[in-house]
């Protein structure tokens, strides 16, 4: 069994699984057992300076990039086939929307890890994980915007396919994915490797304040009307609202 | 009409001595804690000054509260839903902790532990964030204290607004209050609106405003959203706290902290009821003068038969209403009209009202100058301008105020006649449009201020909220073996789960 011992497996066929379950079964049980240290940890009040620039660069820099992954990643092969959608066109989109999109984030990002490592108030508030975290993703933003460098060397979408199978194939427990990302440049590879580090992380870091912002619209916009909030700690509900049903309207300042 | 009662406070600032005891005790029960070091949830701040955080009256600064469109619209000043989820990236509208003041302690050790030296040791200031030395503070919770620091920098008071402040810088015509604060337990809170995760939330039963730090995110948009800049974000948690107006003890019928050690009496509480279905017309009041008398109209009068069946039908306790019938709250606010909502342009309906202060006759040196209004001096001659009073209680409108400090005057020379002259001159109580009688009780709650007349508070009951089987065997807090700290329903994990009941969400 040794005899075909292959770290591109490893890395490519079972830490994927390795990571994507820390994450996932992490992200649940610290949101279950303690909510308390769910939070986005912000620093703002410490310190604003660099933190508005920094942090809208690298936010919207980086919910650009991400999903520009997770569409550009796991859209069917089939599907871009059915729309007539080219791979040299996806692979310019992939290049002009993601490249600018990274350079936002990792400018932000270099803003946020120079203050949070100088800044006196911002690194004695600072946990280990904090700063590893911020460390790693200015990493990956680098290491992800030289990749670009390979890319722009086949602009036929090619090896863009080959991404997409292999994550499209890990997703639907095809053993063999890791076979088809085996031959790619080592860029891309340190990429990935370093993409599944970060998701294995994201529970016990305050990245879990994702999972928040993308429920944040929903909650308030949608899953509120109005502005106001009333909790009872009765038992029973009051009859006004028994007899008008539970779902009684909430006026906008109530 | 939907009757709630909510536990209102009243500060007799004319009473207010500046003592701090309030803020002292309370940071002792609440805040002497990392993190939240430079938070006070109750302060005294001297007025003329721009208080703690640094100029918060001033909402074109800081847009905090409400603001009614163009199209008639309430919607938060700092922006719409929309404009906070933008926001939250980085808040343009939060302070920075600067803003407070940077914590700070001193290095008391160095006193015992220094060696022989030719100068006497002392106890150097360092920041309580960083651990730093501070070579100068520059900053502190009561930085004005007793006016400090010069005019120029103090009169940026929002307060000042339409007056001539210049001649009060001047040594013969200054003046000086002191302002207590705390949270107000807002009808229309903007914090609880602002809150991107529905984190905070207004109780039903007795309207005290509270965060759910379990659900709280660190968005730090309630921090902006507060005009009064009374919810301050725990740097070493994440997460955002305030006054709770000590609910452990109103529940069980005690007074808060900072009320129950006020050493000048000059705290009260007391249940109001309300209509629930008023407060968005209240709050959305065309003009910003009329928000005070739109707050009155949102009160229910608890002697009124429809009231007290309505509130029934809404299954608020009989000894609520009696509460209600005898809380002093309602008598200072509606009855004698001497008791002002702190700033109601923010349109935030607040529930911690102030009786203005009496203040010296301007210019008495001056003597026979003093102008007289019958037997009263005028109050158009108070060294605390009238105006400056109105800016901070009514939105500028004088005329309540003045009214409250004629009731207060007559009250004054009503007693000293029946006391010295063994008169009742029910003249007197009538030019001010109150009688005799209500002069008495006005004395007796509001200078004697007996316990028993300061706090008529009912408990909570427990019947309606809790339970009680269930917390037979439980641990009666959030933790420990038992007793689960997750907030969803089942148990993840196994094991039977006990949870502290959390209030619910009304819709």
């Amino acid at each position: 069994m040794f005899a075909n011992f292959d770290i591109n497996f490893i890395i490519f066929g079972v830490f994927p699984y390795v990571a994507l379950t820390v994450f996932l079964v992490g992200s649940i049980a610290r949101y279950e057992r303690d909510p308390f240290t769910w939070k986005s940890s912000s620093s703002q009040l410490l310190r604003r300076k660099q933190l508005i620039w920094g942090s809208i660069l690298f936010h919207v820099g980086i919910i650009t990039v991400f999903f520009g992954h997770l569409i550009g990643l796991f859209t069917p092969i089939w599907v871009l086939d059915a729309l007539g959608v080219p791979y040299w066109l996806k692979q310019w989109m992939a290049v002009l929307i993601g490249g600018p999109a990274g350079i936002a984030a990792l400018i932000g990002s270099t803003m946020l890890l120079h203050r949070r490592l100088t800044d006196p108030r911002i690194r004695v508030t600072s946990s280990y994980p904090d700063i590893i975290i911020m460390g790693l993703i200015w990493l990956q933003l680098a290491i992800g915007l030289l990749t670009i460098t390979q890319t722009l060397q086949h602009m036929d979408g090619a090896e863009m396919v080959r991404f997409m199978t292999w994550s499209q194939s890990v997703v639907t427990w095809n053993v063999n994915a890791w076979v088809t990302v085996v031959n790619v440049h080592w860029l891309y590879k340190l990429h990935i490797f370093l993409g599944l580090i970060i998701t294995m992380l994201f529970p016990f870091t305050r990245l879990v304040h994702i999972w928040s912002g993308f429920a944040a619209p929903f909650r308030y916009l949608l899953g509120r009307k109005g502005y106001q909030i009333v909790r009872t700690r009765r038992q029973t509900a009051l009859p006004a609202h028994r007899a008008t049903g539970a779902g009684q309207s909430t006026k906008p300042a109530e | 009409m939907r009757v709630r009662a909510q536990i209102g406070m009243v500060l007799n600032l004319d009473k207010c001595i500046g003592c701090h005891t309030c803020s002292v005790t309370c940071k002792n029960v609440w805040t002497s804690r990392d993190g939240v070091e430079y938070a006070w949830f109750n302060n005294v701040e001297t007025k003329p000054g721009t208080g703690y955080p640094t100029d918060w009256e001033n909402q074109a600064r800081w847009n905090g509260g409400w603001e009614r469109t163009k199209a008639g619209k309430l919607q938060p000043k700092q922006g719409s839903k929309w404009r906070i989820l933008a926001n939250i990236f980085a808040n343009p509208d939060l302070p920075e902790i600067d803003d407070y003041y940077e914590p700070f302690d001193f290095d008391h050790d160095h006193l015992k532990s220094a060696p022989e030296m030719d100068h006497f040791p002392t106890a150097r200031p360092y920041s309580k964030i960083t651990g730093e030395r501070i070579e100068k503070i520059e900053k502190g919770p009561n930085w004005e204290e007793i006016l400090g620091g010069e005019f120029s920098k103090r009169s940026e008071d929002y307060n000042f607004e339409g007056i001539q402040k210049e001649i009060y810088g001047e040594y013969e015509n200054t003046f000086m209050m002191y302002l207590p604060r705390l949270c107000e337990h807002c009808l229309n809170p903007t914090c609880v609106s602002s809150c991107p995760s529905g984190a905070i939330y207004k109780r039903e039963e007795d309207g005290i405003v509270l965060i759910d730090q379990e659900k709280c995110r660190g968005w730090r948009m309630c921090v902006s959203g507060c005009p009064y800049k009374k919810i301050y974000y725990n740097w070493s948690t994440g997460k955002s706290e305030k006054c709770t107006l000590c609910y452990p003890r109103i529940e069980s019928g005690q007074p808060t902290v900072c009320s129950e050690t006020c050493v000048g009496r000059i705290r009260y509480l007391g249940v109001m009821l309300y209509d629930a279905d008023k407060i968005e017309e209240a709050a959305n009041a065309a003009e910003e003068m009329d928000l005070y008398d739109a707050q009155l109209g949102v009160f229910l009068d608890p002697n009124d038969p429809d009231v007290i069946e309505a509130a029934k039908a809404a299954e608020i306790p009989q000894d609520w209403i009696k509460a209600a019938q005898e809380s002093p709250i309602w008598k200072m606010a509606m009855e004698w009209k001497v008791a002002f909502p702190l700033h109601p342009e923010y349109r935030t309906l607040p529930m911690v009202w102030y009786i203005p202060p009496l203040s010296p006759i301007q210019n008495a040196a001056e003597a026979g100058a003093i102008g007289m209004d019958g037997d009263m001096p005028d109050v158009k001659n108070l060294r605390i301008p009238l105006r400056y009073l109105a800016n901070m209680l009514t939105a500028g409108d004088e005329t309540p105020v003045a009214q409250a400090l004629e009731r207060m005057l007559a009250m004054r020379s009503y007693m000293r006649a029946k006391s010295i002259d063994g008169v009742r001159d029910e003249g007197l109580a009538a030019r001010v449009g109150l009688s005799g009688r209500m002069i008495e009780d006005m004395y007796r709650i509001m200078a004697l201020a007996d316990y028993e007349d300061r706090f008529v508070i009912p408990t909570t009951h427990r019947e309606q909220v809790e339970e009680a089987y269930d917390l037979k065997g439980g641990c009666g807090f959030t933790d420990g073996n038992g007793c689960s700290t997750g907030i969803s329903k089942g148990s993840l994990f196994g094991g039977s789960k006990k949870p502290l009941k959390m209030p619910e969400e009304v819709r």
